[in-house]
């Protein structure tokens, strides 16, 4: 695999479990983001899409253990751990979270955070940085004289402005934001990913859009990666996602979402995720699965390349390779 | 009246809900002015048996309040909330009652909404207890075995000792619903019942309510995403700062709306086709505030079609020119 900005090499996060035994959270995610590309990391609650971007951020908890590589720019900055993160994180890698109720301190003022932030990192000082501080608002809708307010005069969709610009205090070239408009209301929505959009193109940010709705990878990323118990089970254009899915769960997760002018009523799918805290034998998705046959259900299914930066872990796509002229 | 009357089975006329908005102690030592929030200022609207009505708005626009003040749960300032016929809003608590076990909520988060400490089996019977309902004991284990097969927790032997830790968060929402339904009630509110969903389980629990709805169950469905909406609503009321601003058939409003709220709501949904890139029309200014409506219509400030008269004139609803079905009504001179 090329090298891009930011990627993972079989990426493995284990949690230790209060009662004893490891929830394995993470299982081999091999993930690549390009300078400037927006890329989708999509699936539902437990799937691991959260823990890997914290994994990007050297933000983990410490009941985790971490295996493999995440390479920023040809180093692999998790050899170090800490060490080798700390140089790293909020500098070139920055990350935004849901709500963003709990990116600032409540009894300070916004602008006095960002100030911080900037003092911080050794970005700017002083009057500097109190301009900076001007700038950064400035450059996510947020008039600057809103600098001395405190957080909860913020609305919603303004804090997460406002957490945006922090992100962005030391012009980092990923901006990792979770969930960054799930708690907001259609219309701030829609004005947050205005400008999440507006950033990548204005400075050619890379976006990994952590989420678990599909619409809003669909009109804002350019490829997007679909997780399911732990790993990688889809990865392609969005194009490719929606109008020729690999995978059953990609196909599914699709059919499953309500559309505005879609036919039909959507369908869920049945049964749930597996466990993490015992090994999978076969397919994670074959319980699930309406395609599934003999083989899924002991022989695990790799991540494999079906067309150009298209790939998917699923047999059936082995059995058309199969059926097809030669 | 009879109870089951030709009338609809509920129907709200000229409802307005007036929060005091507290002083503060600065503000009462200088005698400023008491202010209030008008939540939900005279709306209107009915729901049939074996209908599903989506109230869809942002937060504060007071679609949720609407819902809360159907079931007297908050007081009416002014007009009726009329339940099979009776007036709620005119009931003392003790005739209230028994309406109350004819119209069931259910709410967003299925995760606070059930004791953790009851299993399924007691959480499903405490409102058959509460309501002195239900016969012996057998009896109204049989009721609550009823209510899990109607919201497909089957067999319900599997479910009726599980905790609410022991479920996932969509078996969970359906035992918040069985817990509902064993009551047997006549109209549902449901406050964004899948919002907190996993989208994998969602469409199970939205069928779930269209399947109600079509055995004569009368839903009121508070919403933010209209793409719900859209798919199992029979109608759809936009409501916008404690107005509803248009009100119609599901269809016609999503393919054909009239109002420019209802347009630029519509506009910024994401859509899952990535073919079909939407252009948003993007409502710029401040979240409204019901606490100051502006002047004449109040969606004047933010809307890009605005003329001078919207200033001044308060536009009530009515049938739009280009309106295509029965029932469709928009807030607005231009429609």
């Amino acid at each position: 695999m090329t090298d891009g900005l930011l990627r993972t090499e079989d990426l493995h996060v284990w949690f230790d479990l209060p009662r004893g035994g490891m929830l394995h959270a993470v299982q081999g995610v091999s993930l690549r983001l390009d300078p400037g590309e927006r890329l989708g990391l999509v699936g539902e609650s437990g799937c691991g899409k959260t823990t890997t971007a914290l994994a990007l951020m050297g933000l983990l908890p410490p009941s985790a253990s971490v295996a493999g590589q995440v390479v920023l720019s040809g180093e692999d900055i998790l050899a170090g751990a800490e060490e080798t993160m700390r140089p790293h994180r909020w500098v070139d890698v920055a990350m935004v979270f849901q709500g963003a109720m709990n990116a600032f301190n409540p009894v300070k003022t916004v602008g006095s955070q960002i100030v911080e932030a900037l003092e911080l990192h050794g970005r700017a000082t002083g009057r500097d940085a109190r301009i900076r501080t001007g700038e950064l608002l400035a450059s996510v809708g947020i008039p600057k004289d809103r600098a001395e307010r405190y957080p909860h005069e913020f609305s919603g969709g303004m804090r997460q402005r406002a957490a945006i610009a922090m992100a962005l205090a030391c012009e980092p070239s990923v901006l990792i934001a979770d969930e960054p408009t799930t708690a907001l209301d259609v219309m701030v929505q829609a004005q947050i990913l205005e400008l999440l959009d507006a950033l990548c193109r204005d400075f050619g940010l890379a976006l990994l859009l952590v989420t678990h709705d599909l619409p809003v990878v669909a009109q804002l990323c350019d490829r997007a990666a679909v997780m399911y118990a732990g790993e990688l089970v889809e990865q392609g254009s969005v194009d490719e996602l929606f109008h020729e899915p690999r995978h059953p769960y990609t196909r599914l997760l699709f059919a499953a979402t309500a559309d505005l002018h879609g036919n039909g009523l959507p369908v869920s799918i049945p049964g749930a995720p597996p466990r993490l805290d015992r090994e999978i034998d076969g397919c994670p998705f074959q319980p699930r699965c309406d395609r599934a046959f003999s083989r899924c259900d002991h022989d695990r299914p790799l991540l494999r390349e079906i067309a150009p930066a298209h790939a998917a872990a699923c047999h059936l796509n082995d059995v058309a390779a199969e059926a097809a002229p030669r | 009246m009879s109870s089951n009357g030709a009338g609809p089975l509920l129907d709200v006329e000229g409802l307005v809900v007036r929060y005091p908005v507290p002083r503060g102690l600065v503000g009462g030592l200088l005698r400023r002015p008491r202010r209030s929030v008008l939540a939900v200022d005279d709306v209107s609207f009915a729901v049939e048996r074996g209908e599903l009505l989506a109230l869809v708005g942002e937060s504060g626009c007071g679609k949720t309040t609407t819902a809360q003040t159907v079931l007297r749960l908050v007081a009416a300032t002014a007009g009726r909330v009329t339940f099979a016929g009776q007036d709620v809003t005119e009931l003392s608590a003790r005739r209230l009652r028994p309406l109350r076990r004819r119209m069931q909520i259910i709410y967003q988060d299925p995760y606070e909404s059930l004791d953790p400490r009851l299993t399924v089996r007691a959480a499903v019977e405490e409102p058959l207890l509460i309501h002195h309902l239900g016969g012996s004991r057998a009896e109204r284990r049989e009721r609550v075995r009823e209510a899990l097969e109607r919201v497909e927790l089957t067999p319900p032997d599997l479910f009726l000792e599980r905790y609410p830790h022991e479920l996932s968060g969509g078996q969970r929402q359906r035992v918040a619903i069985a817990a509902g339904l064993v009551l047997e009630p006549e109209l549902l509110v449901a406050d964004e019942p899948v919002s907190m969903l996993d989208v994998s389980v969602r469409a199970g629990v939205l069928k779930l309510l269209d399947d109600l709805r079509d055995g004569g169950l009368g839903i009121l469905m508070i919403t933010h995403d209209l793409s719900t909406a859209a798919r199992f609503a029979d109608r759809i009321a936009v409501m916008y700062l404690g107005r509803i601003v248009e009100i119609g058939p599901a269809a016609e409003i999503i393919e054909n709306p009239q109002h420019p709220y209802t347009r630029a709501l519509l506009s910024v949904v994401p859509r899952r086709d990535p073919r079909d890139r939407t252009r948003p029309q993007i409502l710029t200014g401040e979240a409204p505030d019901a606490a100051r409506i502006p002047s004449g219509c109040r969606f004047h400030p933010r809307c890009p079609l605005a003329i001078e008269d919207c200033r001044t004139h308060d536009p009530e609803l009515r049938r739009p020119g280009s309106a295509r079905t029965a029932g469709h009504e928009a807030a607005c001179i231009l429609a």
